[in-house]
């Protein structure tokens, strides 16, 4: 069926860009790559010695354009469970109130930035709690999430490990890897956790 | 004069509506319709403060600079000495002369250097306008892309630097690195997506959505009050990747420039714009 319709198109003369007609670009030479990276950004600012990564993950999702192939997907989502530390007292839900303001907080992070707590703008990707109108859609909704998993204990500390490392879950997905990097606190993870699965949380109203 | 004046008085109290419209977090809708009303004033160059960079790169253009002290009007943009016509439209391309697939900054840079022997670290310092501090790199391309106004982008990729331009531009696109795991794709990879409130365009397919984005580029942002180029906007989406700082006219931006010109291909430039 692929076939036919490429061949359609081709008729067409509609198969994309003039180039695919005649010569195709080049695959990209990996060290090429590298160097050109290299080249945008040639030194690490000071203080950025563990903020600039790219592992053996965020390689393969950038291979393979975030479509894994199964066992590719198995083997990377292993390497990611093994990274997920949960909070030494096992306890995952902290306060909802401080989680709301974290999640609404999209500041800190950027090069422009003093150093400050980073927010988790939570809100760039999800909807939340319904009264806030400036939400995302990159994400699913997250509107009701713990009265829907009955706030099952449970079910919070798998979505702590979400918000620890969302490829613990998902491998390349496209939420970032909150704890993994020490992007969020743990503090603050639980706090957002605690967002979505206290009874009294707006989030669940 | 005056009438200029009046026309941007009016331009900004709009804009400052439809800003204020987002800021109450009005219906994705509303702030379509007041975004639509001042689409509809940027063809009008009384009210476009951007004309003021297009005005100020004329003069800068013929202005004899630098050691040899002579104007840029012998650089060759792509369509011959001096050819302003269209060059924009063809940009990024290769150049023989560099032996380098270059966009329209580097090229510039690239001229003031070997034309006029101008001392371009200057140049560079002052790459982003700020209040008190005018770039000249936002005037030339301000005037110099809008020569290739109602034109359409093409990027043949005929030259094999160009087409491996393209492929790093590309596989740049989707590479996922640093703090938050982003790349370009993850937040220009599907239609209808916002981050926000914010529309993201999708740029990995060719067609409308990346014609429109690119054909309005380069544009005078109201937030900032400057008239922003391609450079300018890498810069910032790298920024909210919280990665570090990109290298000014580096040839990673290019490369991702080109990547971004090929899939706008087709599109009508209609430029200086007028943006948010
Ligand atoms: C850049 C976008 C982005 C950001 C920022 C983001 N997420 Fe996500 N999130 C996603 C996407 C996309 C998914 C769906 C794919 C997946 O499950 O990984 C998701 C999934 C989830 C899920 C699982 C949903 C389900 O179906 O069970 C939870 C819970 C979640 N996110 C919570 C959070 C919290 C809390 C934050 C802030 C600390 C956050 N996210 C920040 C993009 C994001
Ligand atoms: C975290 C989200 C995010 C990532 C990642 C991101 N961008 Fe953006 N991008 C945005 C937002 C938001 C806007 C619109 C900004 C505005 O209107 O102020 C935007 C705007 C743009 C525009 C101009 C759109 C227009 O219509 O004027 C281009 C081009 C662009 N991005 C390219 C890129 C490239 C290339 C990359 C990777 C280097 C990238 N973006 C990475 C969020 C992102």
């Amino acid at each position: 069926m692929k076939t036919i319709v490429s061949v359609l198109l081709l008729s067409l003369g509609l198969a994309g860009p003039a180039w695919a007609q005649g010569t195709k670009p080049q695959p990209v030479d990996p060290a090429k790559l590298e160097a050109i990276t290299k080249a945008m950004w040639p030194r690490t600012p000071q203080g950025w010695e563990n903020r600039i990564s790219f592992d053996e993950t965020q390689k393969l999702c950038s291979q393979y354009r975030n479509e894994l192939p199964n066992d590719v997907f198995e083997k990377v989502r292993a390497r990611e469970v093994a990274t997920v530390k949960f909070p030494a007292d096992g306890q995952v839900l902290g306060d909802w109130k401080a989680g709301r303001r974290i999640a609404n907080d999209g500041r800190g992070g950027t090069f422009t930035d003093r150093p400050m707590t980073n927010g988790a703008n939570c809100y760039a990707c999800h909807q939340m709690e319904p009264a806030e109108l400036s939400y995302g859609t990159l994400g699913p909704s997250l509107h009701l999430y713990g009265k829907n998993r009955g706030f099952s204990p449970d079910e919070a500390k798998a979505t702590y490990a979400k918000i620890y490392n969302s490829m613990s879950v998902m491998p390349c997905s496209t939420m970032p890897r909150f704890g993994y990097h020490a992007f969020l606190t743990e503090q603050q993870m639980k706090d957002v956790t605690a967002l979505l699965f206290d009874p009294e949380s707006p989030v669940n109203k | 004069m005056a009438n200029r004046v009046m026309r941007l008085v009016a331009l900004l109290a709009l804009l400052g509506t439809g800003a204020a419209a987002w800021a109450q977090q009005a219906s994705p809708v509303d702030t379509e319709k007041e975004l639509e009303k001042y689409r509809a004033m940027i063809n009008d160059p009384m009210s476009n403060p951007g004309y003021l960079n297009v005005d100020r790169g004329e003069v800068l253009w013929a202005t004899p600079r630098g050691a040899k002290n002579v104007s840029l009007e012998t650089c060759d943009l792509g369509m011959g000495p001096g050819k302003l016509e269209g060059a924009y439209a063809r940009l990024p391309r290769y150049f023989a002369d560099a032996d380098k697939v270059m966009d329209l900054e580097q090229r510039l840079l690239w001229c003031m250097q070997k034309i006029q022997d101008l001392d371009t670290a200057d140049i560079i310092r002052r790459r982003f306008g700020a209040p008190g501090r005018i770039s000249d790199m936002e005037d030339l391309v301000a005037f110099i892309a809008n020569k290739s106004s109602g034109m359409r982008y093409e990027a043949p990729l005929a030259h094999a630097k160009e087409q491996e331009a393209y492929a790093i531009g590309e596989a740049l696109f989707y590479r996922r690195s640093d703090i938050m795991d982003f790349s370009c794709a993850t937040c220009h990879s599907e239609d209808g997506r916002r981050i926000r409130l914010q529309a993201l365009p999708n740029l990995v397919k060719a067609g409308k959505n990346a014609q429109d984005t690119m054909g309005s580029w380069p544009t005078y942002r109201v937030s900032q009050s400057q008239t922003r180029t391609m450079q300018h906007r890498l810069w910032d989406c790298y920024r909210q990747m919280r990665a570090p700082e990109p290298v000014y006219l580096s040839d990673g931006l290019t490369a991702l420039t080109l990547f971004l010109v090929k899939q706008g291909e087709g599109g009508e430039i209609n430029v200086p714009s007028i943006k948010r």
